[in-house]
């Protein structure tokens, strides 16, 4: 991997390739930040409150948990506390894109880890470790995904805001696009799967991290529990890839 | 249509505490290499994370394991079958929330 040779070439189109890789999350987001938005209104946020949330935390998970403790007026300093938490896990998807974006000034890697979430770093760490991305345009590529996905989150969020009053008649229907979130998780699931160069060894890292994380949240309900079983999963992993060798 | 101001504060320090762990690890450690082994290890985040977070919305009600009447569960089968066969996560999402409307 070498520095950036003309990155101004490669912006437009890294930038156009990158929202086009970002499109089947960009299709999932539209659900789920509009169930979000309807949950974020029902919780008692104004619309304009909703898409300063979205712009700003962005960070599905954390946006629930952070007006489900608001609406139970929990003091802010626990708040804050259980959002950094609950978003602690991106500590290791950003250590594990790091590799791919190397040479870039430091406000680059910056601008770029600001916007990662779970299904934007899939996305991205598939096409990297695959080399469809050539180095010189990561960033712009990366860039381009991170905004599409941005974008459509907020969108999609102020929309579920803006017609909340008619989801209200059919709670089933908030139900079900919110679905639309472990069915990201299992597509994205597969596919890094398919693209893993040991798929017995992902098999068991997968069905140990399931399951630790559902027993550790079972008996310590929190943001260890994911946290926990990605430490042990990827541990797991690499051991079994050792003693393979 | 109003801002709180103290919705405002709250979601900026959310916002301040979420981003350092994304950004943090892109900043530093694109600028060394690291050794074999942690790659290695970093390579099974993606499975780990996601299986977590799977395991935990399909498996879980309410904070506990729930295996009967819970129809997230049985859904997510045809969705895991849709993106074994198609490698579309536009399908598997069709897929994943089409069973889950019938099963509700």
């Amino acid at each position: 991997m070498s520095a950036p040779s003309a990155p101004a070439a490669h912006f437009a189109p890294g930038l156009a390739a990158g929202a086009r890789a970002g499109l089947p999350v960009v299709l999932g987001y539209l659900g789920i930040g509009f169930a979000a938005g309807v949950i974020e209104r029902a919780a008692g946020l104004s619309n304009a409150e909703v898409l300063f949330v979205s712009l700003v935390l962005y960070a599905g998970s954390a946006q629930f948990i952070l007006v489900s403790l608001v609406s139970l007026a929990s003091p802010a300093s626990a708040i804050v506390l259980t959002v950094f938490f609950v978003n602690l896990r991106h500590l290791l998807l950003s250590a594990a894109l790091a590799p791919h974006l190397r040479g870039l000034p430091a406000w680059q890697n910056a601008l770029l880890g600001l916007q990662l979430t779970d299904e934007t770093f899939v996305i991205a760490a598939a096409r990297f470790a695959r080399g469809d991305v050539p180095a010189a345009a990561r960033a712009s590529w990366m860039a381009g995904l991170n905004l599409a996905a941005w974008s459509t989150w907020a969108l999609a969020n102020l929309a579920g805001a803006l017609f909340s009053a008619q989801l209200a008649a059919a709670p089933g229907a908030t139900r079900v696009l919110g679905y639309a979130l472990p069915c990201m998780f299992a597509g994205l699931l597969v596919l890094q799967l398919a693209a893993h160069p040991r798929l017995r060894t992902g098999l068991a890292v997968c069905a140990f991290s399931a399951g630790l994380g559902v027993a550790v949240q079972a008996f310590w309900p929190g943001p260890w529990a994911v946290i926990s079983a990605t430490l042990a999963g990827a541990s797991l992993g690499l051991a079994l890839e050792r003693a393979a060798a | 249509m109003d801002l709180r101001p103290e919705f405002i504060s709250l979601v900026l320090a959310c916002a301040a505490v979420t981003a350092l762990p994304r950004v943090l690890p892109l900043v530093l450690l694109a600028r060394v290499t690291l050794p074999d082994w942690l790659r290695v290890w970093l390579g099974y985040v993606p499975l780990a994370v996601l299986s977590a977070l799977l395991a935990m919305e399909v498996l879980m009600v309410g904070g506990r394991p729930a295996l009967a009447g819970n129809p997230a569960l049985p859904a997510i089968l045809p969705a895991l079958a849709v993106a074994a066969y198609t490698r579309s996560l536009i399908a598997t999402v069709a897929a994943g929330l089409g069973a889950y409307w019938l099963l509700l």
